[in-house]
Parts: C-alpha cells; structure tokens; sequence
C-alpha cells in the first residue's frame, strides 16, 4: 500500500466516523484513534494528533448549526471551558509520561462507557428545581426556544460540573478526543442543563478543549501533516454531510449499531493494552 | 453600530460565521498542501506504525510558515492546520470584546484566563514538555 492509496483508504474511513459521529452523536474522534491504531497500525500518538486535529475541524464546521438554533449557553460553555482547558493541558503533559500501553487501556474504558452510556435512557431535567445561589452569581442559568414557546432552566451543582469538566478536559488532551460523553454526563446529569443546551455548548466547548492541547502535540512532533491531512478533511466532510442528513434519517438503529461498533473498539484496545502489542 | 446594540445572540452569531470561515479556509489550504504533497509522495510507502516525532520544520509555528512559504505540500498542510487551531483562540478572543462591551466584567477575566491558557499551549509550552 502506498501513500497515495493509504491517504484515500483513511480518509474514507474518516468519512464514515465522522459521518456515524455527527448522525449519533456520539462524535467522531471517539472511532478514529482505534480505526486508526487497529486496522492501520499507526502508532497510537500519530493517531492522537490526527484525531485531535478532525475534532477541533468539527467542532468547529459545526458552528452552523448552533448559530441556527441558538440553543448553546455560551456563558455556560466559557466558564466551564477554563476546567476543560487546564484538565487538557495536564492531559497533553501526561501523554508523554504514560506508557503508550496504558493510554490503549484508558481508551477501551473510554470507549466501553461511552457505549454504554449511548445505551442509557437521558435523564430528564428537574425543570422546578429552584435557582443554585452559585449559578446565578455565575449568571449560568438561561432559556432556549422550545416547541411550547421560550423555556427557562435553572444550572444545578456548579462544583460537581466544574470537577467533571476537569476530568473531560484531561482526557481529551491525554486520547485526543472530544470527550463529549463525559462533558454531556457533566452538564445533562450533573448540571442538570437541558439536553439540547448541554449538546449543542458542549460541542462549543469541543473545539476550544482540544488546541489546548493541540498546541502541546504540535511542539512534541505528534501531528503529522500527511496523516492529518485525510483524516481532517474525511471527518469534516463526514460530519458536515451528517448533520446535512440528520432530520431524514433513522438514528435509532444507528445509534445502537455505532454503539456496539465502539464496545468492540473498546475491547480492542483493552486488549492490545494489556498484551502489550500497541 | 453602538456598543450598546451587543448581545449574547449577536456575539454568538459572529462567532459562529467566524468559526465557519476559519475552517473552510483551513480545509481549502490542506486540500492544496495534500495534492502537493501527494503529487511528490504518492508513490512511496506510508511508515505510521514506528513514531518518530515530526521533524522541527514540522513543530514549531515559525517554522511551519516558512516551510510552507517554501510551497513544500507538508509544509503548506501543516500551515492550514494552524489556522484549524487559531480559530477556536480567534473565538475566545472575540468573546472577551463581546463580553467587554455588554459591560459583563465577571465574563471578560473569566474569557480571558481561558485565553491565556490556550496561548501558554500554543506558545511557551515546550519548554516543559
């Protein structure tokens, strides 16, 4: 296999994880690092810079959508984006000190959660829960069009949220991912903000989380351009065309699907993790 | 336009388009640098599977731009992979003026440590690393 067909194979491989990604959800960074690891035995911080590179493109070519639908809380999404982006700092940092084995092993646990996770019913939000003192003085609490008109909700556990924002952000830094299983556990479960607010700022906040520690990987030689190149542009296409396709398609099986795709990804690495083989 | 006139709606809204041109002239660039790169390295083999670590041509911002002004296809890959990454810093940035003029203080120094963390990655990180 040359380059050239190397560069076509992967980036239609992105295409599809960033296509799955955005139809379910779930993202697409969460695929690409195993995809790329498993089948194209890339080393598996090659793969964390090419990943981290798609997510911020995704993050980012999102943007359309939520300038739409106005439902991200961008007070939210900034003032949690100081624990994201201190929780990736020390994440890109710790990339360099762990062995390349045990980032497999936190991957495949990443992976099988957030499979489960994709399986569990969403939490509905306390709608009467009364103003959190923190949140106000924060000014979190906000309002966002709904189907029965404009609908306020209140920022519940400020420090819980803050805490989990830290862990989110330190993975994200430390596998090159989005992380948007756990940034949505932090605002859906703990924060208790709506579900669509909570995706739509989380997405926001995906972006900014990943050149956090996009900056540190770049200095350490982690990106590399011809790598980069298929898996950026085969993510951005795949997600772009997915929320394109979104309000037509069947996401339900889908969604079940891509949620056992990434539980054997995630046994997968949990494997090559423990036998050594990464 | 009157400072007066800002809210979060319209911050979010120049945000966003600003977000949207960064990236398509991002993906436009290393559209550009691929078929390059591609054009001188198609035919030679893929080696992904030892890391090596880039070269310094390939890590550093000053570096990165005068490669890519060297049009050397990695190089110019590499370049509007920088703008991939500044754009998200562009967003931040903007939101301090946007907070600044609706007079919300609280949310400029918030902003503004976020910024300072982004710059410290991008800038002054290596010397720890």
């Amino acid at each position: 296999m040359n380059v050239l067909e190397f560069t076509a194979l992967v980036g239609v491989g992105s295409f599809l994880a960033g296509l799955l990604g955005s139809l379910t959800g779930l993202g697409g960074g969460v695929v690409l690092v195993p995809l790329l690891t498993i089948f194209f035995k890339v080393d598996i911080r090659y793969a964390i810079g090419a990943s981290l590179v798609s997510v911020i493109a995704t993050s980012s070519g999102a943007a359309a959508a939520y300038v739409r639908e106005g439902f991200s809380n961008i007070r939210i999404g900034m003032f949690l984006e100081i624990a994201t982006t201190l929780g990736a700092l020390c994440g890109a940092f710790l990339a360099a000190k762990v062995s390349t084995a045990a980032i497999a092993v936190i991957f495949g646990v990443v992976l099988v959660y957030s499979a489960y996770l994709s399986r569990k019913p969403r939490s509905q939000a306390d709608r009467d829960a009364p103003p959190d003192p923190l949140a106000t003085r924060l000014r979190l609490n906000g309002s966002f069009p709904d189907a029965g008109g404009v609908r306020h909700y209140n920022v519940q556990h400020v420090p819980a949220g803050f805490g989990l924002m830290l862990g989110a952000g330190a993975l994200s830094g430390l596998l090159g991912i989005g992380s948007g299983a756990v940034k949505v556990l932090a605002m859906d479960q703990a924060m208790k903000i709506p579900f669509k607010v909570s995706t739509t700022t989380s997405n926001f906040m995906i972006g900014v989380t990943a050149v956090a520690s996009a900056g540190v990987y770049l200095k350490r030689g982690y990106i590399d351009p011809g790598l980069a190149m298929p898996v950026m542009l085969g993510v951005l296409a795949g997600s772009l065309w997915g929320t394109r396709i979104l309000v037509k398609a069947e996401t339900r099986w889908l969604r079940i699907v891509f949620s056992v795709v990434i539980a054997l990804l995630g046994v997968q690495m949990l494997l090559k993790g423990f036998l050594g083989t990464i | 336009m009157t400072w007066a006139n800002w809210t979060d709606e319209k911050v979010e809204k120049i945000i966003g388009e600003l977000l949207i041109a960064g990236v398509f002239l991002s993906a436009a660039i290393v559209l550009v640098g691929g078929i390059i790169y591609l054009i001188h390295y198609g035919h030679s083999m893929p080696s992904y599977s030892v890391f090596r670590g880039e070269p310094e041509t390939l890590r550093s911002i000053r570096a990165i731009l005068r490669y890519a002004f060297a049009l050397h296809g990695r190089g110019i890959i590499q370049f509007g992979l920088l703008i991939l990454i500044a754009t998200p810093v562009a967003r931040v940035a903007f939101s301090i003026v946007g907070f600044a003029a609706e007079g919300d203080r609280m949310y400029v120094v918030f902003t503004s440590i976020v910024l300072l963390i982004l710059l410290y990655s991008l800038f002054w990180s290596s010397s720890i690393a």
